[in-house]
């Protein structure tokens, strides 16, 4: 597989979880497991450029495939030329800080990789559409208003 | 103040963010040390069993593990000095039965530990976990208050009741009798706070790691108290507290959950002591419904007396509340810390309030975000509207003719509950929410669909709370028999080079202590926040604290790190006076730096003035070097945030779905420091006041089975059940604290739950209906419009 543009190789368990894979093996722990039952969402990760739960799935699964942790994003925001800021992070992580969406930050590598993804699929999504797309990725801080603030301000679309 | 910037009151963006946003930080479970051992708890099953035998050579013989213990082996080992601890005894004869890291004979709820597995990798331990066979008694077991209070069952069959304690606060018992004696409205409600599994985002997770050289011990805990952990570790093991080291990393959320005193936690350090390997464990979601305490949990009765125009004339309140199976670090308090605020914001001439703690076979309750207050502004809140119908007039206006003062400014307000209020300011607090609301226009499109048989029925609720934070004297905590102080330590250091070093005692867990804290120094010492660092959440960095809870970090912490900086600064003076030569009374202290007064041209800034102090070639005679003062600041009284929430549901006359369509909050924290997190603080909030008013609910079975532990059917809100939310502030300083702060960490759960809930009984009405149990579920809403009971 490839990880944050990297190939990387192991033999593993046929049950390792990809996420424990990447946390345990690859020491990329900026992925978070918040649940055991697929519903939280703060193991988001891309996989061939969409998000999945990476709890849901296992490493062998990802043979092949092309993973993205928060660790990598911004590198692939620099690599398109869509980085910005002093950070030179990617534009959602600046807007996650700019908005205040993150308290705790233990949802938030999650909800990035998520948002990131949904307007991969929905450029210009109205808040309502925010709101459904992130519904698999849960927040215990934030009450979701400055999440859906951040994620509509990288769009122009913020009220 | 050019030198300054990112002062008190400045929305600056969060030093916490980089870290957390690129996954740079490190959560327990991120850290990894060589040879460490990670826990897998056998947990009990059953509510209620006698433990026959425990057979654990299937699991030792599995590969990868390292060894099993049971809780008898554990206590053969003589690993325990003491029991879990339980710091709040709220009366002299509390019933607090032994409560042991891991159960010996009888386990009392499900998921309490009955064995420990220690193995190389944690799908190894989670493999032998299955493989111990426990033969249990089973014993009737008290899966309810009500069943703890009628029923025939004791949680804990060594005693032979289940009332833990009757806990009483009568100021005065005649006057309270007279108040009701024949009033001309009397409202008689009883409410119930279901239990609530707080659920941080971050599951908790514990390191122990063993110093081979030293015998010390530092341990790595998903906590909000590494202080108090430290003590309690000390006093329950028998280890040195000296030999003792407690860091929280970053900790992702706690909301009360993070702040007790856990078995795991020592586990891990008495068994990386014994074995001399580090010890880990983490705690899956689905466990945490065991494994880490609840909240709420208490019936509540109130009365309110009122003469014929609603003017209260008494209040009495008593709870039965559900301790669960065990006293945790301050299971029997967290009903105290509501008692004195069943009077709200109101002008109650006599109080009453009244507690019996129960035990009951479930999980353990303990502080859960608001913890107590929560629940007294629910019940009195709740209760103001019934008494708002009784009288025939509006819920704003039951309200504005109770209000403390009039609803106008005051100081310092003895309460009938004997509490002095620090300062309030009610009626226009009150107005700016109903003006933000639109309340007029709301009323009237409320009436305009009642009047079509709109499908969607409106519902308008509001909330006028007060909360106690900034906790807290330790005199008064010494009142309530709480076993330790309230006070917070602080240190301010000036570095050679200028920088400065703050050590907080107060410890975040997302609150954002290192940007807060470098405001108030930013604006105290006129440096920029880019020059301080704060230390945190490591007892061997901050060793005096007493951390965070109870909104408390802020109204305690930051006033002693103002205070410290005032002290530091006191002591540079006598510096650059000795550099002027000229006394320091002639000197004036203006954007950082120091100037004769008079001769502003001539002046030192207090970071050129760190070198000084350090190479201290040139102090005043008999000056100690060094610029480093510290301060433990024990409030002279707590708090008191108030503010006016209104919330607009939406029901659904076909499913009974209600929807939180709108909300609004007019709050007050006294003086802001930092706008920007004083308002994420409060989304945060209300949405999880909103949460126990429409979806949360920790459910057990009769035989006290957990029915919804994982996230799979506990409903934790997402982002597309709740709307954006409106919010503005009036800002009345404290009285308690010369920054004039309050607290806001609590107040948006302590005003959403009611609001949202009167409400709903708003957009009910039109069906008659006057009460719903929490949550409002679209099946309990759809019964009481169909005239069923709720």
């Amino acid at each position: 597989m490839t990880v944050n543009g990297t190939a990387r190789s192991a033999d593993v368990e046929p049950r390792t979880l990809l996420v424990h894979h990447l946390r345990d093996e690859l020491e990329l722990t900026g992925t978070n497991v918040g649940c055991d039952t697929s519903s939280c969402g703060a193991c988001t990760v891309h996989i061939d450029g969409r998000s999945v739960k990476s709890c849901t799935m296992l490493a062998v699964q990802a043979e092949g495939a092309a993973i993205t942790t928060i660790e990598g994003l911004a590198d692939t925001a620099r690599a398109n030329g869509s980085s910005t800021g002093d950070m030179d992070w990617h534009p959602m992580q600046e807007a996650f800080q700019q908005c205040h969406a993150l308290q705790c930050g233990y949802c938030t590598p999650g909800m990035v990789m998520a948002a990131t993804s949904l307007l991969g699929e929905k450029p210009d999504p109205t808040e309502a559409e925010v709101r459904e797309g992130l519904e698999g990725n849960l927040c215990r801080c934030t009450g979701y208003h400055n999440i859906v603030k951040a994620v509509l301000s990288t769009t122009g679309g913020a009220s | 103040m050019n030198a300054t910037t990112g002062g008190i009151g400045t929305a600056m963006l969060r030093k916490e963010d980089p870290k957390l946003l690129t996954g740079e930080n490190k959560f327990v479970d991120d850290i990894h040390v060589n040879g460490e051992l990670w826990m897998g708890m056998v947990r009990c099953t059953s509510a209620h069993a006698k433990i026959v035998s425990i057979d654990t050579s299937g699991a030792e013989a599995m590969p990868g593990v390292h060894s099993v213990y049971t809780g008898q082996q554990l206590a053969d080992m003589e690993l325990w000095a003491a029991p879990l601890p339980c710091a709040w005894p709220v009366t002299e004869d509390m019933l607090n039965p032994p409560h042991w890291p891991v159960a010996v004979d009888t386990a009392r709820h499900v998921g309490e530990i009955v064995a420990v597995v220690l193995a190389d990798s944690r799908y190894q331990a989670a493999d032998a976990v299955e493989h111990v066979v426990v033969e249990y008694d089973y014993q009737p077991a008290v899966a309810s208050i009500a069943a703890a209070r009628d029923g025939d069952a004791k949680a804990h069959l060594e005693l032979d009741t289940n009332k833990a304690y009757t806990w009483e606060l009568v100021p005065d018992p005649d006057a309270l009798a007279a108040a009701f004696e024949n009033p001309a409205h009397h409202v008689s409600a009883d409410f119930v706070q279901q239990r609530l599994i707080p659920a941080a985002m971050e599951p908790r997770g514990v390191l122990a790691v063993p110093s081979p050289m030293g015998g010390e011990i530092t341990l790595y805990s998903a906590t909000q108290v590494p202080h108090i952990l430290k003590v309690m570790i000390a006093a329950t093991t028998g280890l040195p507290e000296q030999k003792l080291r407690i860091i929280a990393p970053s900790v992702g959320g706690g909301f009360g959950a993070k702040l007790n005193v856990n078995p795991d936690e020592l586990l891990a350090v008495t068994l990386a002591n014994r074995l001399g390997r580090a010890v880990r464990w983490t705690e899956t979601r689905s466990e945490a419904v065991g494994s880490t305490h609840q909240g709420r949990g208490q019936l509540q009765h109130i009365e309110i007396a009122a003469d014929e125009n609603g003017k209260i004339q008494g209040v009495r309140a008593h709870l039965d509340a559900d301790m669960g199976a065990y006293m945790m670090l301050i299971t029997p308090g967290v009903a105290l810390l509501g008692s004195f605020l069943y009077t709200g914001v109101y002008d109650v001439p006599a109080f009453g309030f009244s507690c019996d703690g129960y035990f009951t076979n479930l999980t353990p309750t303990d502080a859960y975000r608001g913890a107590g207050r929560p629940e007294a502004s629910y019940a009195i809140e709740r209760a103001m509207d019934i008494l708002a119908a009784k009288v025939g007039v509006g819920p704003d206006e039951i309200r504005r003719r109770n209000y403390i003062n009039g609803g106008e400014f005051f100081e310092d307000h003895e309460a009938a509950s004997t509490l002095i209020f620090d300062s309030g300011n009610y009626a226009p607090n009150l107005e700016k929410a109903l003006e933000l609301a639109k309340y007029e226009e709301l009323k009237a499109e409320q009436a305009r669909r009642r009047e079509a048989g709109d499908g969607k029925q409106l519902g308008i609720g509001m909330c006028t709370y007060v909360e106690i934070c900034g906790l807290a004297p330790s005199r008064a905590l010494g009142g309530l028999n709480y076993g330790a102080g309230g006070w917070e330590h602080a240190t301010v250091r000036m570095l050679p080079t200028g920088k400065v070093e703050v050590v907080s005692g107060s410890t975040p867990h997302g609150q954002g202590h290192e940007t807060a804290w470098s405001q108030i120094i930013a604006t105290k010492m006129g440096v920029s926040s880019d020059d301080v660092t704060v230390l945190h959440s490591d007892t061997a960095l901050s060793p005096l604290g007493l951390d965070t809870y109870g909104s408390r970090s802020l109204a305690v912490g930051g006033v002693a790190i103002s205070m410290a900086a005032e002290k530091l600064i006191e002591k540079a003076k006598l510096i650059a006076a000795h550099q002027f030569e000229a006394s320091p009374d002639d000197l004036e202290f203006v954007d950082g730096s120091f100037s004769v007064k008079g001769t502003p041209a001539k002046s030192v800034h207090i970071q050129e003035l760190g070198f000084a102090a350090f190479a201290a070639h040139d102090l005043p005679d008999g000056m100690e070097p060094n610029l480093q003062e510290q301060v433990s600041f024990d409030p002279p009284n707590f708090a008191f945030p108030f503010g006016t929430h209104v919330a607009v549901v939406e029901i659904d006359e076909v499913t009974g779905g209600v929807e939180l369509v709108d909300y609004i909050a007019v709050d007050d924290c006294g003086t802001q420091v930092n706008p920007m997190i004083v308002e994420g603080q409060l989304h945060g909030g209300i949405v999880q006041g909103a949460a126990q008013a429409l979806w949360e609910i920790a459910m057990y079975d009769d035989d006290g089975n957990p029915t919804n532990p994982s996230f799979m059917d506990y409903l934790v809100p997402s982002a597309a059940e709740v709307p954006y939310m409106k919010t503005d502030y009036t800002v009345t300083p404290s009285t308690s604290n010369p920054l004039g702060v309050k607290g806001a960490g609590e107040a948006g759960t302590i005003g959403s739950a009611a609001a949202v809930m009167n409400a709903v009984v708003d957009a009910l009405s039109p069906y008659g209906v006057e009460d719903m149990d929490m949550p409002a579920t679209p099946r309990r809403v759809w019964k009481a419009m169909q005239g069923g009971a709720s």
